[in-house]
């Protein structure tokens, strides 16, 4: 399906809300495996953009994607704020030429796994994204399917990011990133609906 | 939490105009950002530029280490959190003299990634960037698979060596092999007798007993490898001399540069009586060291502890680096 401008405008603001409402969750689960932080670091990144979007309403999709890119990029920091933002940017530069959403979302997850190295069973946003993709794709994307993508985090042995350092201690905790993901996957969800 | 400070979030903004202020003649602000570029630029003209960063909560790291001879900008990020893009990208601007500009980045997803981004802006405007990322913290297992080990207090001698090399006009070319030389002789280790407290958090990053210490732990409070009951500065400095040596496999025959680091709430007078402990321990493998330092150089805000830091100086070039003339707020030749 193509992505409508008021979809993905509805989109981000959604997620921006879902960040807002459980930024204290989010820096919880990054407690235990990381430094605090993600809940936070995401609540700045989203008012951000939140706060550009007011400013000047972007023309298109490319340039919706692309302010708020610059905002994460510039507000956001740590290891998300590249990720996500990187995510945004290659969105962008994807609707100069389509905006149907699978092309969009899957150059997102290429510039994803390209800035940040990661593959699927890292324990990291990646995992979501990997599962969640190839669901969208098929039509057959559900709530509960992006829960289970979530969780599945869980079990695993962190190998990127701060929780790797923990080694085999970073089991039994979900990622805070695949956390975070799984709350922008929900929102495009309810905006396309 | 008892600190002297006024609002939690502002504290980065605060200490930076606060660093610039007191020290004008050596430091400034780059306009709208929370980074420091050596107030004399003429010391930069014709030079490859050199930078670093990271959070903030590591004093005098980094932009104490701004100056001639050592890093031309520092960027200080949010409160042990990395800095954003632009504010590195305004970084290497101000660094750059048409030399090209190198950065210094410590081993942590978020900094790698965030200067990576900071490069990818500066090329676009046609400044050539280098970097070396500094992994000397060996409490953390080496791995292909994982984040692989942090940059600690090591990276501060990197900053020296290649401020010196970059002071005397070595190329950018030649300020990455020198970089890229001297990385694996770098090893550093640390422990902890209490973890820090970030302003914004308001209690400590993990709990010990009254009675206990952890060897390994990092400069964000990052989990060590082991807890023990505290021991006397003797057996502290042969836990971790132990660990260093089974990295470096010291020996007589070689030369070396030492660095007993402070994290914040240690006073020098414990860091001096860990130098003597040191200092005997290594006179009885036959070796003196050729260059030493004590103090608080990498700190972890209010953590108390210290990090032991031993450089194999296996070019004799090296050594005239570390000794080379230089000015900066924290380190003065
Ligand atoms: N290399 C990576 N690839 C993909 N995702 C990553 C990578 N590193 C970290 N992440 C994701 O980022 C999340 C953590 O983001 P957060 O905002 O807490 O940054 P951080 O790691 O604390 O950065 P900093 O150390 O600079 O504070 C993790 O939960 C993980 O999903
Ligand atoms: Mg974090």
């Amino acid at each position: 399906m193509d992505l409508a401008l008021d979809q993905a405008t509805k989109w981000l603001e959604l997620f921006g809300d879902e960040i807002e409402k459980n930024k204290a969750y989010l820096s919880d689960l990054d407690t235990p495996i990381g430094d605090a932080d993600h809940g936070f670091n995401m609540a700045r990144g989203m008012e951000a953009v939140e706060t550009s979007l007011a400013q000047k309403a972007p023309a298109d999709l490319a340039g919706l994607f692309k302010q708020t890119a610059m905002a994460l990029i510039t507000k956001v920091g740590g290891a998300s704020g590249p990720l996500y933002g990187t995510a945004f940017l290659e969105m962008s530069k994807q609707a100069a030429q389509t905006s149907e959403l699978n092309s969009l979302l899957a150059a997102a997850l290429a510039g994803i796994k390209k800035r940040g190295g990661a593959a699927a069973g890292d324990k990291t946003m990646v995992d979501v994204w990997e599962a969640v993709l190839p669901e969208l794709a098929q039509g057959t994307l559900t709530d509960a399917k992006i829960d289970e993508a979530v969780e599945a985090t869980k079990p695993l042995i962190a190998k990127k990011g701060r929780a790797s350092y923990l080694g085999e201690r970073s089991k039994g905790h979900i990622d805070p990133g695949a956390m975070s993901s799984g709350y922008l996957f929900k929102a495009l969800l309810k905006a396309v609906a | 939490m008892k600190k002297i400070i006024n609002d939690p979030s502002q504290v980065v903004a605060e200490m930076v105009d606060g660093l610039v202020r007191s020290y004008p003649d050596i430091v400034e602000l780059i306009p709208e950002t929370e980074a420091v570029v050596r107030a004399d630029s003429d010391t930069m003209e014709g030079k490859v530029g050199l930078i670093s960063g990271g959070g903030s909560g590591h004093e005098p790291a980094h932009a104490g280490f701004v100056g001639k001879g050592m890093l031309s900008a520092a960027v200080c990020g949010q409160v042990f959190t990395s800095p954003t893009p632009d504010q590195i990208y305004e970084a290497i601007k101000a660094a750059d003299h048409g030399k090209g500009v190198f950065m210094v980045v410590k081993n942590y997803s978020g900094d790698v990634m965030n200067f990576d981004m900071a490069k990818d802006l500066a090329e676009m405007d046609d400044i050539r960037v280098k970097s070396i990322v500094v992994d000397d913290d060996i409490a953390v297992e080496n791995s292909l698979y994982t984040q692989g080990r942090r940059g600690v207090a090591g990276t501060i001698l990197m900053h020296k060596i290649l401020g010196a090399a970059a002071d005397q006009g070595a190329s950018l070319d030649e300020i990455a092999a020198l970089a890229q030389a001297v990385l694996p002789h770098i090893k550093t280790i640390g422990v902890a007798l209490n973890a820090a407290t970030v302003p914004e958090v308001g209690k400590p990053g993990f709990e010990l007993k009254e009675d206990e210490i952890e060897y390994g732990v990092g400069i964000h409070s990052e989990p060590g490898y082991r807890t023990e009951k505290i021991k006397p500065s003797n057996e502290l400095c042969q836990e971790l001399l132990g660990k260093l040596d089974s990295e470096l496999h010291l020996s007589e025959d070689k030369s070396y540069a030492v660095l007993v680091n402070g994290m914040g709430a240690t006073p020098l007078m414990e860091q001096y009586i860990f130098s003597h402990d040191l200092l005997n321990q290594l006179e009885e493998k036959g070796i003196k060291p050729d260059f030493m330092r004590v103090g608080n150089y990498m700190t972890s805000i209010d953590m108390a502890g210290l990090s032991l830091t031993i450089l194999e100086l296996a070019d004799e070039a090296w050594l005239d680096y570390l000794r080379y003339p230089v000015k900066t707020i924290a380190w003065n030749n």
